[in-house]
């Protein structure tokens, strides 16, 4: 491989690594409220709300089933407001950040509520307010699932972010399809595929070992 | 100790009320059936108030209506003098700082150290960190378990975690403590284990215990006074030995039935209504009379003796309750009359079975 494809190589590396964690992030910062909001909405759940809990489940629903091509694209107008442009890495991390949020609200919320219920009631009992319950019972009591949570959306957002190609983001699934498919350069091709196969693994295993540290269950 | 017993109660108010709860025509429905058919009843500051009842018989939703977990539909709650069946959630709440709980299942959040759960109810409080801390310390010193101070719950035994629970439950000085199954998941020797640790507290810190349970050997260990509830309503309410030395109704004595003597079952399959050999009468006597030299006396007034069977004396908050067995000769069917008059002038409950036809 020559200097300039492994400088190419390293800036789509960068280029993925700056779409995943950005839209990472934001998506742990907007999902984690929105999985609670749904499990404390929830019928039986400590702030029961009908209403409210069928229009975020509708909402949440309706994000989750346009694929994320479409999305990419129908949020262009969005995008060019938030970023000023609608091209480029930064414009990919507008919608890689909109898709994956429900995304993660949906797999927060799974763990959320499996948190025990006499959990709650023991801290009610205790005279613990709706706060004390999320802050002391619910987000403690359902941190490794909300890690492990995390760490599936990052590597699915990996995936995700070889479509942002398509807006011109750059990364290394837009590196592998215009290098290694388009002008068979099969030796890009695999030099993307484990470099991939490396970020995947290396984040699945930090989930993992941050998961057993925090699991006392 | 001193610290305890200033704290337990709720306020200078409170000492002059000798009823720390008292329920009236407590009324509470899941869709069409009824868990609470108006229930009434009274719990005395400083007792041990054990309710007993089958799984489904409305005593898991009774004792959570006691802390607003579980709303009333109707009937009146009043606990220390105060009427909370009206209160909104947030007015429950710091009323539920005096009134702790512990479960079956012990409910200890497995995200945090022992320490930490114990200390939890003072964070909700508002209490510092140093004081909440120093305060786990004193009560895991209580419970008997202050090398565990920094363990997480999953590396603890049952009757650790239970004791856990009950120090949590301790952390805040409350006047009232609930006990929902607290020893329904653990072997016989923890549970009595636990039970003696309630009873302490009970009367280290003239805590009031409530307690619900299935099993009649936790309100033989520990009750001062049992109320049975059944389908929602309460069947039979009193003093532990004298509800044990005469109960009144059918389900207490199904209740009752493993930790009672029975009839042996070979006898009993024998019994019948004819006249035969031998007459088997049960007799049931609690409280100072059951202290007598009974059978003396009724061997010394008969002309013909009968036969111990089965049977015996227990002892129930120090008052002998006895249950006994006897087989009469029917040679003579007047004797078996004759028998139970005796007994019954000596306050006995004499019920005539039937026959054993077989015995030589």
């Amino acid at each position: 491989m020559t200097p300039i494809m492994l400088d190419l190589l390293l800036r789509s590396l960068w280029e993925t690594v700056l779409m995943t964690a950005a839209s990472g992030i934001i998506s742990l910062v907007a999902g984690l409220p929105l999985g609670l909001a749904l499990v404390l909405t929830a019928r039986g759940g400590i702030a029961e709300n009908r209403w409210i809990n069928s229009v975020l489940g509708a909402v949440i629903n309706g994000f989750r089933s346009v694929p994320f091509i479409i999305l990419l694209v129908a949020l262009i107008p969005l995008t060019r407001l938030i970023v000023g442009t609608a091209l480029g890495t930064w414009a990919a991390i507008v919608p890689l950040a909109i898709a994956a949020t429900p995304y993660y609200a949906r797999i927060a919320e799974v763990s959320l509520r499996e948190v025990d219920r006499g959990l709650i009631d023991a801290v009610r009992a205790m005279g613990g307010n709706r706060w004390t319950i999320i802050r002391e019972v619910l987000v403690p009591e359902a941190l490794p699932g909300i890690v492990a949570g995390f760490t599936v959306t990052l590597v699915t957002l990996i995936g995700a972010s070889a479509m942002a190609g398509a807006i011109g983001a750059g990364g290394l699934g837009d590196l592998a399809i215009r290098y290694g498919y388009q002008r068979f350069e099969t030796a890009v091709m695999i030099a993307v595929v484990i470099v991939l196969i490396v970020l995947v693994c290396g984040i699945q295993w930090f989930g993992d070992r941050l998961v057993q540290r925090l699991d006392h269950r | 100790m001193n610290s305890f017993v200033s704290a337990a109660t709720i306020g200078a108010k409170a000492e002059a009320a000798a009823d720390i709860i008292r329920l009236s025509n407590v009324r509470r429905r899941f869709g069409e059936t009824p868990a609470l058919d108006g229930i009434s009843l009274t719990v005395r500051k400083g007792e041990i108030f054990g309710i007993i009842g089958r799984s489904g018989a409305g005593k898991s939703t009774l004792i959570r209506c006691l802390n607003g977990l579980e709303r009333a539909d109707s009937g009146e709650i009043h606990i220390d003098g105060r009427n909370i069946s009206g209160l909104a959630e947030r007015e429950l709440q710091p009323l539920r700082r005096r009134i702790s709980m512990i479960f079956q299942h012990f409910n200890l959040l497995s995200a945090k150290t022992v320490e930490e759960n114990i200390a939890l109810p003072l964070k909700i409080e508002g209490v510092a960190k140093p004081e909440r801390l120093q305060r786990a310390h004193e009560l895991l010193d209580l419970v008997g378990l202050a090398n565990k101070a920094k363990a997480y719950p999953s590396s603890l035994s049952g009757g650790q975690k239970q004791r856990v629970g009950i120090a949590r439950a301790l952390a805040v000085r409350p006047a009232l403590l609930l006990s929902d199954e607290a020893t329904s998941a653990l072997d016989p020797e923890t549970t009595r284990s636990i039970l003696a640790l309630l009873k302490d507290i009970n009367r280290m810190l003239g805590l009031t215990v409530v307690l619900i349970t299935h099993e009649m050997e936790v309100i033989r260990g520990i009750a001062d006074r049992v109320a049975v509830i059944d389908a929602g309503r309460i069947v039979e309410e009193g003093q532990v030995w004298s509800v044990f030395g005469n109960p009144q109704t059918a389900i207490t004595r199904s209740l009752l039935g493993s930790i009672r003597p029975q009839l042996p079952e070979h006898i009993a399959a024998r019994l019948s209504p004819e006249i035969g050999k031998e007459a088997i009468l049960s007799v049931d006597l609690a409280g100072p009379e059951a202290q007598g030299a009974l059978f003396a006396d009724l061997s010394a007034a008969l002309p013909h003796s009968f036969r111990l069977v089965h049977g015996g004396i227990d002892h129930i908050q120090n008052q002998p309750v006895a249950r006994f067995f006897i087989a009469v000769p029917a040679r003579d069917d007047s004797l078996k009359d004759q028998v139970a008059q005796f007994l019954t002038a000596r306050s006995a409950r004499v019920e005539v079975l039937g026959y054993d036809t077989d015995h030589a």
